[in-house]
C-alpha cells in the first residue's frame, strides 16, 4: 500500500514526476484472448507508448513442418488458428497441391468452400461473443455460443472432431458428405439468418456499444495497407480486398457473394462488416449446397495425392500393408514432390492466411513459412492504440480478431 | 504483365540478377546492393503498395542449389489495383549476414524482419527495433537454421532455464 501512495504523491505533484509509468497488461489478462504481453507506458491513463510481447505459445511449428512429411504438416495447422482449423488446413493443402500438380475434383472443392465458410461463420461468432464479452455485453456471448455449438456438433458428423478437424487431404477431402449432413446444414443455412437479427438488436444501436466502438483506433485505408492489416480490418477501413475475390481458389470462383466493406474504418465499422460476412457466408454454403448433386458419385481425393498410412488397429499384428502409389516415403527413390516452390493464400477468418513452401524433392518440406494475419495484427496493436484510453485498449484487441496460437506458431 | 518485369531488368541492370517468368508468380532475383532503390520503385511507381509476406530460407546442404550464398529473403508484393502479385529474392551470405530494411516504406516490415532475424540471424540495417520477437531475449542461436537440431542435448538448453532447475535442485538437496 505504501508503494501505491507514494506513487500518488507523486502524481499529484507533477513537477517531481519524471520517470514513465508502466504498466505490464497479460498474459494472464482475460481479455487478451491468450498470452498476450502488452508493456504499457501510460501518461494518467492515456497510452503513449506500447510494446506487445509475444512468444509464450512458441511451438516452432515452422521447424517441426521441416521434419513431417506433407500430410503430417496439415495436423499442426489445426494447432494454429485453432478456432477456425478448417480454413488453415485448406491453406496448407493449397500450397503443397499447387507444388505437386494435383487437380482437385470438384465435388471436393465444393466441400472445402462449405467447411471454410462453417469455419469463417464459427470464427466470427466466437469473435463477436468474446469482443461483446469484453466490452460488457453478456447475453450477446450465451446467444453466439448457442449456435456456434450448431455448428460444431455439424463439425463433428463431417470428421468426428469438434475443434482440431485436419479434414482436409492434400488433394481433396477426406470422407465424403453424407445425405444427413446435407439435411443439417441445409436446416442451418435456413435458420441462421434469422439468428443474427438477435445478436443485432442487442448491441446495434446500444448506446453503450456505440461508445465503446465508434471512433475508436481509426485507420484509415492507406494506413491499413501499409501496416499490412487484412481481412474484416482491412475492409472495415473501405479496400475491398478479398482474396476469395481477388485470386479464387476452391469454389470461389463459381459462387456470387458481396464483399462488404465499411466507411469509417472505425471499431463499429469492423463489426458491421463481420455481421456483414456472416449473412454472406451462409449465403455461399448454400449455393455450394445446391450444387453438390451434381458432383454426385466423383471421387473427393485427386489421382496421385499422397496417401496418409494410417496404422490400423488390428487385433492380430499383421505386416505393414504394400504401399500404393503416390505414397510419400522418406527417402524413396523417385521423387514424387517436384523441387521447387509455390506460394498459396486464403482468406481465413481473421485475414489473409498464406503458405511460402520450398521443395527439395523429398517426402518433407524444405522450408514451410506461414504468415498469418493474427501477427501482423498485433504488431499494428502500438500504432492503433496510441493516444487512447487504457479502457479502450480492450475494445482494441477485441476488434482486430487475434489468437496467440496463430501469431506464435 | 512479364513485358515490364523485363523493362526492369534493363532499368535496373546493377541490381536485378534474374527474372524467371516460369514459377507460379514472377521471380525476380536481386542484387543486394541498390535493393532499396528498385523495391522503393516498385511501391512507388508500380502500384505494389501491399507487402504479403517477408521471410527467409536457410538453403545449407540443399541438393539443388545453384547458387554459392546460404540464405534467401523472400518478398511477395502485391498490387490491389491490378491484381498482381510478384516474388522478390535476395540472397544472403554467411560470413556477411545483413540485408537493408525495409521498415521505413512499410510499417508491416516491422516484426517480418524481426523475426527473421530471431529465426536466421540475419540483421537488418535501418531497422528501428531489432530485438528477438518469439524466441526469449536471451535465447542462444538461431532455431531455423538448418544445423540447428531438433532436439537439444542437455548441455545445449536455454541457460535461463537450466539455471532454474539447477538452482531448484541445490535447494531441494538442503
Amino acid at each position: 500500500m505504501s508503494l501505491a501512495l507514494e506513487i500518488n504523491k507523486k502524481q499529484l505533484n507533477e513537477d517531481s514526476w519524471e520517470e514513465p509509468y508502466f504498466i505490464n497488461m497479460g498474459p494472464q489478462h482475460p481479455s487478451t484472448h491468450g498470452v498476450l504481453r502488452l508493456l504499457l507506458q501510460l501518461e494518467g491513463e492515456t497510452i503513449v507508448g506500447c510494446d506487445p510481447i509475444i512468444g509464450q505459445l512458441h511451438r516452432g511449428v515452422e521447424k517441426l513442418a521441416e521434419n513431417l512429411n506433407y500430410n503430417q504438416a496439415i495436423v499442426l495447422s489445426d494447432r494454429l488458428d485453432y478456432i477456425a482449423s478448417a480454413a488453415n488446413n485448406i491453406a496448407f493443402a493449397l500450397a503443397f497441391e499447387k507444388l505437386m500438380g494435383l487437380k482437385v475434383p470438384r465435388r471436393a472443392r465444393l466441400i472445402r468452400t462449405i467447411v471454410c465458410e462453417m469455419a469463417r461463420i464459427c470464427n466470427h461468432l466466437l469473435w463477436l461473443a468474446t469482443h461483446a464479452l469484453d466490452i460488457g455485453a453478456m447475453t450477446v456471448f450465451l446467444y453466439c455460443f448457442r449456435d456456434r455449438e450448431w455448428l460444431l456438433n455439424i463439425f463433428e458428423k463431417i470428421c468426428g472432431a469438434r475443434l482440431t478437424h485436419t479434414y482436409v487431404r492434400v488433394g481433396g477431402v477426406r470422407l465424403d458428405f453424407t445425405q444427413e449432413i446435407i439435411d443439417d446444414l441445409y436446416k442451418f443455412t435456413e435458420e441462421f439468418p434469422n439468428r443474427i437479427p438477435d445478436y443485432e438488436t442487442l448491441i446495434d444501436i446500444n448506446r453503450i456499444w456505440l461508445k465503446r466502438t465508434k471512433n475508436i483506433a481509426v485507420v484509415s485505408a492507406e494506413e491499413a495497407i501499409n501496416l499490412g492489416l487484412t481481412g474484416p480490418c482491412l475492409r472495415g477501413s473501405g479496400v475491398p480486398y478479398d482474396v476469395r475475390k481477388f485470386r479464387p481458389y476452391d469454389a470461389y470462383d463459381e459462387v456470387e457473394f458481396i464483399v462488404p466493406t465499411g466507411k469509417n474504418g472505425d471499431t463499429y465499422d469492423r463489426y458491421r462488416v463481420r455481421m456483414e460476412e456472416m449473412r454472406q457466408s451462409n449465403y455461399i454454403i448454400k449455393q455450394c449446397l445446391d450444387k453438390l448433386p451434381e458432383t454426385e458419385g466423383e471421387p473427393i481425393l485427386a489421382e496421385g495425392a499422397p496417401d496418409l498410412l494410417m496404422p490400423k488397429r488390428l487385433k492380430e499384428p499383421k505386416p505393414m500393408p504394400v504401399p500404393k502409389k503416390g505414397v510419400v516415403f522418406r527417402g524413396a527413390d523417385k521423387p514424387i514432390v517436384p523441387v521447387g516452390e509455390a506460394f498459396a493464400a486464403i482468406e481465413s477468418p481473421k485475414g489473409e492466411l498464406s503458405v511460402y513452401v520450398v521443395s527439395d524433392g523429398s517426402s518433407n518440406p524444405w522450408r514451410l513459412r506461414i504468415r498469418t494475419p493474427s501477427f501482423v495484427h498485433i504488431s499494428a496493436i502500438p500504432e492503433l492504440t496510441k493516444g487512447h484510453m487504457i479502457a479502450d485498449l480492450v475494445a482494441i484487441i477485441g476488434t482486430l480478431d487475434i489468437v496467440l496460437g496463430d501469431s506464435d506458431r | 504483365m512479364s513485358g515490364w518485369i523485363n523493362k526492369l531488368k534493363d532499368q535496373f541492370s546493377s541490381v536485378v540478377l534474374e527474372v524467371q517468368l516460369d514459377k507460379d508468380y514472377p521471380t525476380v532475383i536481386c542484387n543486394r546492393e541498390g535493393f532499396l532503390d528498385l523495391i522503393k520503385h516498385l511501391k512507388e511507381e508500380k502500384g505494389f503498395t501491399y507487402l504479403i509476406d517477408l521471410c527467409g530460407v536457410d538453403y545449407l546442404n540443399y541438393k539443388h542449389k545453384k547458387f554459392e550464398e546460404r540464405f534467401e529473403v523472400v518478398y511477395h508484393l502485391y498490387n490491389l489495383d491490378t491484381k498482381e502479385l510478384i516474388r522478390l529474392k535476395v540472397r544472403i551470405k554467411e560470413d556477411d549476414c545483413w540485408h537493408y530494411s525495409v521498415t521505413p516504406l512499410w510499417k508491416t516490415a516491422n516484426w517480418f524482419e524481426r523475426e527473421v532475424y530471431d529465426m536466421f540471424g540475419i540483421k537488418f540495417e535501418g531497422h528501428p527495433d531489432l530485438r528477438r520477437v518469439l524466441m526469449p531475449e536471451d535465447w542462444e542461436g538461431y532455431p531455423l537454421r538448418k544445423d540447428y537440431p531438433l532436439y537439444l542435448d542437455e548441455e545445449q538448453e536455454w541457460a535461463v532455464y537450466k539455471g532454474l532447475v539447477e538452482k531448484t535442485k541445490m535447494e531441494r538437496g538442503k
